[in-house]
């Protein structure tokens, strides 16, 4: 071997090494910025329509079925919650505030009763314009949902856009919420 | 006598109902559940993290189980349970990641490595053919020896 | 006062380390006495400095001093004294402290016992260490500081992770860190080695007491974390392929494989540019497997505090030492002419295949549990790669090296043959064949294949041993003499090997165990594994800081019950948790082991039972890896310096 190419071969553990330092570099400033979690997972039901599902309603709300959110008159949230869930009662003024502003926000009620459910509404208000309760968590499973709270954004033709898992922050609303409702209305 | 009967007849059937395995709400045979178990280890956890759905406390991961074990029950063959997972969740819960182009290199880590490594075995013996003649100092210090 | 003493100690301990890093690597170029012998000196302050530092910390956890944040956050007035001081490491600014710590304390080992060194080399050696510990005290100083006060100080602390109360636990970290930590040793060797442009046997012979300290701690290490996982998380399972297992096993392969590779270094002058690089890889992937980890990157089910912020002068700090040395490696290496000539079919040929396939294993291993992110990165994709993928990958790259470890030490340096060795292995061989055919004829094909690997490890050892006693031929008492003055590092090395048998004879039988999930009321059995295992009645017990419910479980074989065993459910109040304690009996050949899951509203208790045959084996093998290490250390050749007479006549032979 001449001694050039016995040079380059000795420099490919430190090529190695400084493409996997740029690539760990990248990562760290993208969690950094909010770009990247490691732990979150992308929703399959993006560019889909929701699985076929018929839900009842609960504490004295209107249910509804995947063909009521089939074509929305403009475009619309679907929330995941339980009254047993902390983060849902975190995000639940922001979520009456979009609610006010004009946004029409379906909620689903995953494992819960009619009880403890109501309990929740009157304490940190009632943002839905129905509400549906999946009991036995089936149609849950369905969607790939995962934990609550979990919030879809559908368009006006009913296809899944956008999955956040977790509580809604005012920050993803800005960054990531209003372009979405710019771009789809 | 016709009770011995009866009895003999129903023992195998006791003595099965003694070793049917209950889990998450679903009776299966010891090689359903043997079936469910390895399927379920092929699938993440997705509340927790780095466990398979077998291992897993979790609430969701309990109903995910009860899922697989009434499809094993209903003879659903493997790959069509992990697809029904997959339909849901996407690839992120196979803990064992689909052949597809982006995992190429993951898959071809194995061969790639030994190809590598034995050019460089091969190579490197190869390399070492040539003994080089004692330098000066070598020679010195042989001679040294020599002479003690 | 006495944490800002600590806290001063540590400002301190960064300058002395600074200073030992400059004065040792650019000294010996000085051509002065003075400059050659600071080194080892400022070495020793280095070390004393951080020792009070940390003493001071522990000391605020000792006392309880709430005033000090780190304490505050993960001690309570209820922890048990020996977790006060064990919860020092159980956080992330407390374990970079001991982290540092036990860095310094190799910089101090290399100054005692490194007499037999030329001086330049050493002052050199301790000029790298110097300068890592240097980084990372300043990281430690200014990031994550371990002495940050609190005030007003809570009255009685958040506490600790309840999980983490546990005497396995509680040395695991320290042991671990000490083989991570170790190989620190003999990457300073490849750097100085690399500044002088002089690898050679003399090399070979330095660098291997240092990486072998470090493997056995690096082996003890991985195998307490296996126990400790094995009875506190209440699976049964000892290995997860979890990102942080997975870079605790990355340096220990790359170490096992410099391990065998020095002696060829040593021996015949062979593969010096490639030991050099194991050297610097093995730390580098220590270095990495620490501190990415902890960046959060990696899904990983060890929560570790998770701060990006830090990441990235971690990452900085990464750059210099792992770019900075291949770097050097790049520039200095070429030079390095292999001399040794050797057949295919030899000593060195069997030593350079282990590590072919080690580092085959260490690629795959490496590229599985980095893909997540970097596909993320790549193609926006996330995926998982997890046990399935790992099991199915390495095992088969782990059979060919079982099956050379049987051949390998029997095979003569430079040219071998192959049939004198298989003449003497018939009996590994015959037993190997003998347990695969017994296991086949049960369908435990997977089982069969492991343990007859396990059992022609560990009888291939042992003949080797037998062999160069003259077991049998000769009278037992003249054996023993010979045994006696055989070289203990051949000794240590059949030990290594027989502890690898061992644990791979676990691994098999593990395959085989049973598993039942039952929900029982009180009164009623179950069978698992030809037992009856009964829950007699479910009861409450008193603890130290948590409360507990106790199954209380008999076993019974054909002649009654022998058995019983008692898993609860611990209730910390302090943090709000619960946690499963598995009871465990092992007669060292079966574990059978129990764990309370959960308990039911209408008074049954959900029990997970497991019979795990040869789980102990697991860790016994572990042990005696590292036992074999240190056995190995106490060789004269090791002890006793001076290798260059017998160097120059190795090489007049050759």
């Amino acid at each position: 071997m001449s001694p050039l190419r016995r040079r380059l071969l000795f420099g490919v553990p430190l090529v190695l090494a400084v493409a996997g330092g740029e690539g760990f570099y990248v990562l760290l400033r993208r969690m950094r910025n909010n770009e990247y979690d490691p732990h979150a997972l992308p929703s399959p039901l993006i560019g889909k329509r929701p699985p076929a599902f018929s839900l009842p309603g609960i504490a004295g709300m209107r249910g509804f079925a995947n063909t009521d959110i089939a074509a929305p008159p403009r475009p619309m949230l679907v929330n995941w919650f339980a009254s047993w869930c902390m983060p849902c009662a975190e995000e639940a003024p922001l979520l009456g505030q979009l609610a006010a502003g004009g946004l029409s926000i379906w909620g689903i009620a995953y494992e819960d009763d009619a009880k403890s459910l109501q309990a929740f509404l009157a304490q940190n208000g009632n943002p839905y314009q129905r509400l549906a309760s999946d009991a036995s968590g089936t149609t849950a499973i369905n969607w790939g949902v995962y934990g609550v709270p979990e919030t879809y954004f559908i368009d006006k033709s009913g296809i899944v856009r956008w999955r956040y898992a977790g509580a809604l922050t005012p920050e993803i609303v800005k960054s990531t919420l209003n372009p979405l409702l710019e771009r789809y209305s | 006598m016709r009770r011995l009967l009866l009895l003999l007849c129903l023992l195998p059937a006791f003595a099965l109902a003694q070793t049917m395995i209950t889990r998450d709400g679903v009776t299966l045979t010891p090689p359903q559940e043997k079936r469910a178990e390895a399927v379920g280890g092929q699938l993440r956890c997705l509340v927790c993290q780095n466990e398979s759905i077998e291992e897993s406390n979790a609430k969701l991961a309990a109903q995910l189980r009860g899922i697989i074990r009434t499809q094993v029950k209903q003879g659903v063959p493997d790959k069509q349970i992990l697809a029904y997972m997959v339909q849901r969740y996407g690839i992120f819960v196979l803990l064992k990641p689909p052949f597809l182009p982006l995992t190429w290199l993951l898959y071809a880590m194995p061969v790639l490595a030994l190809a590598v490594g034995f050019a460089a075995f091969w190579f490197g013996r190869r390399h070492g053919n040539a003994p080089k003649p004692l330098d000066e100092a070598e020679a010195a210090r042989l001679e040294e020896l020599l002479r003690e | 006062m006495i944490p800002e003493l600590g806290h001063f100690a540590l400002a301190c301990a960064v300058a002395l380390a600074f200073a030992q890093g400059v004065v040792g690597i650019f000294g010996p170029s000085l051509r002065d006495a003075r400059a050659l012998y600071a080194a080892p000196l400022l070495a020793c302050s280095h070390f004393a400095a951080l020792a009070g530092s940390f003493l001071a910390l522990v000391w605020a956890g000792v006392v309880s001093d709430f005033t000090v944040e780190n304490i505050a956050d993960f001690s309570s007035s209820a922890t048990p004294l020996l977790y006060r001081i064990t919860g020092i490491w159980g956080n992330h600014d407390g374990s970079m402290l001991l982290w540092c710590v036990i860095l310094s304390l190799c910089g101090l080992a290399v100054a005692l016992f490194g007499g037999n060194l030329p001086a330049s080399l050493r002052a050199r050696v301790l000029g790298v260490l110097g300068l890592i510990s240097g980084g990372f005290l300043l990281f430690t100083l200014t990031v994550s500081n371990p002495f940050t006060r609190l005030w007003p100080p809570p009255l009685h602390g958040a506490g600790m992770n309840p999980i983490l109360q546990d005497p396995g636990l509680a040395f695991h970290p320290p042991v671990l860190y000490t083989g991570y930590v170790g190989f620190s040793v003999a990457f300073a060797f490849a750097i100085a080695a690399l500044i002088e442009g002089r690898v050679d046997a003399a090399f070979g012979r330095w660098v291997r007491p240092w990486a072998l300290v470090s493997w056995c701690f690096l082996t003890g290490g991985i195998a307490l974390g296996s126990w400790w996982s094995y009875y506190t998380l209440g699976w049964g399972g000892y290995w997860f392929w979890d990102p942080v297992e997975n870079a605790a096993l990355l340096p220990w392969l790359t170490g096992t494989a410099l391990l065998h590779c020095s002696i060829v270094v040593e021996k015949r002058e062979a593969l010096k540019a490639w030991t050099v690089l194991l050297a610097i890889a093995t730390f580098s992937l220590s270095l990495s497997g620490t501190f990415l980890v902890r960046s959060g990157i990696l899904n990983s089910v060890h929560s570790f505090a998770e701060a990006p912020n830090q990441g990235l002068f971690i990452l900085a700090l990464l750059a210099i030492t792992i770019g900075g040395s291949l770097l050097l490696f790049a520039i200095r290496a070429p030079v390095l002419a292999a001399s040794g000539i050797y057949a295919p079919i030899s000593r060195e040929s069997a030593l350079v295949l282990n590590n072919v396939f080690l580092c085959a294993i260490t690629a795959v291993v490496f590229t599985g549990t980095l893909y997540p992110p970097f596909a993320n990165l790549l193609f926006g994709v996330q995926l998982s790669v997890g046990a399935p993928f790992f099991n199915q990958t390495v095992l088969p790259l782990a059979a060919p090296i079982i099956i050379a470890m049987g051949f390998g030490p029997l095979l003569a340096w430079k040219r071998a043959d192959f049939a004198p060795v298989l003449q003497r292995l018939y009996l590994a061989g015959g037993v190997a064949a003998v347990v695969f055919l017994v296991m086949a004829a049960n369908r435990h094909i997977i089982a069969a294949l492991g343990l007859a690997g396990g059992a022609w490890v560990v009888m291939a050892a042992l003949t080797d041993l037998a062999q160069r006693t003259r077991l049998f031929r000769v009278p037992l008492g003249q054996s023993a003499a010979r045994f006696f003055t055989l070289p203990r590092a051949s000794i240590g090395a059949a030990l290594g090997h027989i502890g690898f048998g061992v644990t791979v004879l676990g691994i098999a039988g593990m395959t085989l165990a049973v598993q039942s999930v039952v929900v029982l009321q009180p009164g009623q059995s179950t069978k698992l594994g030809g037992y009856v295992w009964t829950l007699q009645d479910i009861h409450s017990a008193p603890g130290p800081n948590y409360t507990q419910r106790v199954a209380d479980i008999t076993v019974a074989d054909k002649s009654g019950v022998f058995l019983r065993l008692h898993p609860s459910r611990r209730f910390f109040a302090a943090q709000g948790t619960i946690t499963n304690d598995a009871a465990i009996h092992t007669n060292g050949f079966n574990d059978l082991y129990a764990v309370f899951a959960s308990e039911l509203p209408g008074g049954g208790a959900e029990l997970r039972l497991n019979e795990q045959p040869m789980a102990p084996e697991i860790w016994i093998g572990g042990l005696i890896m590292a036992l074999g290490g240190f056995f190995s250390l106490s060789d004269r050749r090791l002890r006793v310096g001076a290798p260059a007479r017998k160097r120059v006549a190795a090489a007049v032979a050759s």
